[in-house]
């Protein structure tokens, strides 16, 4: 209705009151204005939220529509991971099996790395990235492997593309990965809880609930969260069918990730594709809760610190030197 | 190098019982000296799979630089040569030697080759009391001057392995002193390095913005 008809209404009418209110009063330019104004406001509006009418095509209405993962049930649970299954066996055309165990009672994963061991070959960084389905273009991997002047303990005099035959005599070597915090600050952050510590220990993100607003990359001490820029690209048969739901499946594009001590193998009891890759055995996995676990005789009978100690996050994860 | 498969129990257990199957560990993991070389062993075997230890085949065999009518390398024991030299104690590095071995390295302190093999039997090695031990069980020998590396071995903190790191719910295989270090020339070997992740934030600053 345009201005002018109101206009007419309103003078032909014998009987204004039996109008509609708003047709009952006096047109003047300033009503005119206020209407012509409302339904240009009404038709930007209408344009801008457009998006949310339509669902994107690359997300199926039952992934628009699921809920937190915490909330799900168990059957919840089977059909989104078969739905994951089956897009991926569309999409890649690889058979995968999604599954998600649960964390063991009891059990709280501490991991150790002897740095006089370690001598930066970066086979653990391979292995993560074979292990838990990484973007092949960049090399993504879930560890980064600084490599640091004796002597100091600034992290910022390291780098990590260094290219030579190691280990280097004045140099050592330093793998950096998610330390599991108790304290997280990416936890902390995320405004939407897509991600969360798990009772073993192990912080978790659920890549369906992410935005991908990164507040958990500028956040972490470590700079240990990756983001998906880029649909993470693998041949199909260097997919590792043996995935979990919230640690190695293939992520999608614009997300968050970040290492999760392969959950999908230690919560089986397995040691972590890091651990068992790594030509040095400079790693030390367990049990923090099981007084004769490998990682507690470490912390008993080696001078063992953190990083970053003074930020209060409260990491599970150890280095140490010998003797 | 073969990996010595000790029986494992195939007695899965609950996860009820993860945790008194974790402290049984300390048998196999523990001070006891006895079970560094037959670990399959422990207090409550029905809860608990084995920790294996990878163990080399036996006497290695040294090539006597001709081959065969059909181009392999002929090898030979080292008791074929050994039994009929007379043992020289002072025999230390390769230019020490007038055949065979002079290809080799050698460094590794300043023992001499008779410190570790057995001039009794050249099949075997001995131990610093002169006992004799296989070559299966060389970790006995190494053990004897590396202790704190040992003890840390046990400890799983030293040493790469690979399996489970839960025994209740799966075995451990590990590796022996020899598989990492060449007894010869112990020293860790350099590697290069053939993976690197690309991180975005190490590329040079952008400057067309």
């Amino acid at each position: 209705m345009t201005a002018d008809d109101n206009a007419d209404l309103h003078q032909s009418s014998p009987e204004p009151s039996r109008l509609l209110p708003i047709l009952n009063q006096p047109a003047t330019r300033r009503t005119a204005l206020k209407a012509a104004g409302a339904a240009l406001g009404l038709a930007a509006f209408g344009k801008a939220v457009s998006p949310l009418w339509s669902i994107p095509e690359n997300v199926s209405v039952d992934e628009f529509l699921q809920q937190h993962y915490k909330e799900l049930s168990d059957t919840d649970k089977q059909k989104v991971f078969a739905r994951l299954e089956s897009e991926t066996q569309q999409k890649l055309g690889v058979e995968i099996t999604i599954s998600d165990p649960p964390p063991i009672p009891g059990v709280r994963y501490g991991y150790a790395i002897n740095l006089s061991k370690c001598n930066g070959n970066g086979a653990c960084m391979e292995a993560c990235n074979k292990e838990n389905n990484h973007h092949r273009g960049v090399q993504q991997s879930y560890i980064r492997v600084l490599e640091l002047p004796k002597g100091t303990m600034d992290m910022e005099a390291g780098n990590t593309t260094y290219d030579h035959t190691v280990p280097q005599d004045d140099k050592y070597y330093m793998p950096v990965q998610c330390q599991q915090c108790d304290n997280p600050p990416c936890v902390t952050v995320c405004p939407v809880e897509a991600t969360w510590k798990e009772e073993d220990g192990i912080v978790v993100v659920d890549y369906n609930w992410c935005i991908g607003c990164r507040y958990c990359e500028a956040a972490c001490p470590y700079h240990a969260r990756r983001f998906n820029w880029e649909e993470p690209e693998i041949p199909s048969d260097e997919i590792n069918p043996d995935q979990g739901y919230l640690s190695n499946r293939v992520r999608p594009q614009g997300t968050m990730e970040k290492c999760h001590f392969c959950l999908h193998r230690t919560r089986e009891g397995r040691l972590p594709a890091c651990l068992e890759a790594c030509p040095t055995g400079a790693r030390v996995f367990g049990d923090l809760n099981d007084p004769e676990s490998n990682i507690n005789w470490v912390l008993q009978n080696k001078r063992v610190f953190v990083l970053k100690e003074e930020l209060g996050t409260q990491p599970s994860f150890f280095y140490f030197f010998d003797s | 190098m073969i990996c010595l498969a000790i029986a494992c129990d195939d007695s899965a257990s609950p996860e009820t019982e993860t945790k008194n199957a974790s402290k049984a560990s300390a048998n196999e993991t523990g001070e006891q000296p006895a079970p560094l070389l037959a670990t399959g062993e422990s207090q409550n075997p029905a809860t608990r799979f084995a920790v294996s230890i990878r163990k080399p085949l036996g006497p290695p065999k040294v090539s006597t630089g001709l081959q065969d009518m059909h181009g392999n390398l002929v090898l030979a024991a080292c008791s074929t040569c050994h039994t009929t030299r007379p043992p020289n104690h002072q025999n230390k590095l390769a230019k020490d030697l007038d055949e065979f071995h002079s290809e080799m390295q050698f460094s590794h302190g300043t023992i001499s080759c008779l410190s570790c093999h057995n001039e009794r039997d050249y099949d075997a090695l001995k131990l610093a009391d002169g006992s004799r031990v296989e070559y299966a069980d060389v970790m006995l020998l190494c053990a004897q001057c590396h202790g704190p590396q040992m003890t840390a071995y046990q400890h799983g903190a030293h040493g790469g392995m690979t399996g489970y790191w839960d025994l209740a719910r799966g075995p451990q295989i590990k590796n022996n002193c020899i598989d990492c270090h060449d007894p010869h020339a112990p020293k860790f070997p350099s590697m290069q390095p053939t993976f690197k992740p690309q991180d975005r934030f190490l590329d040079p600053p952008r400057t067309d913005h």
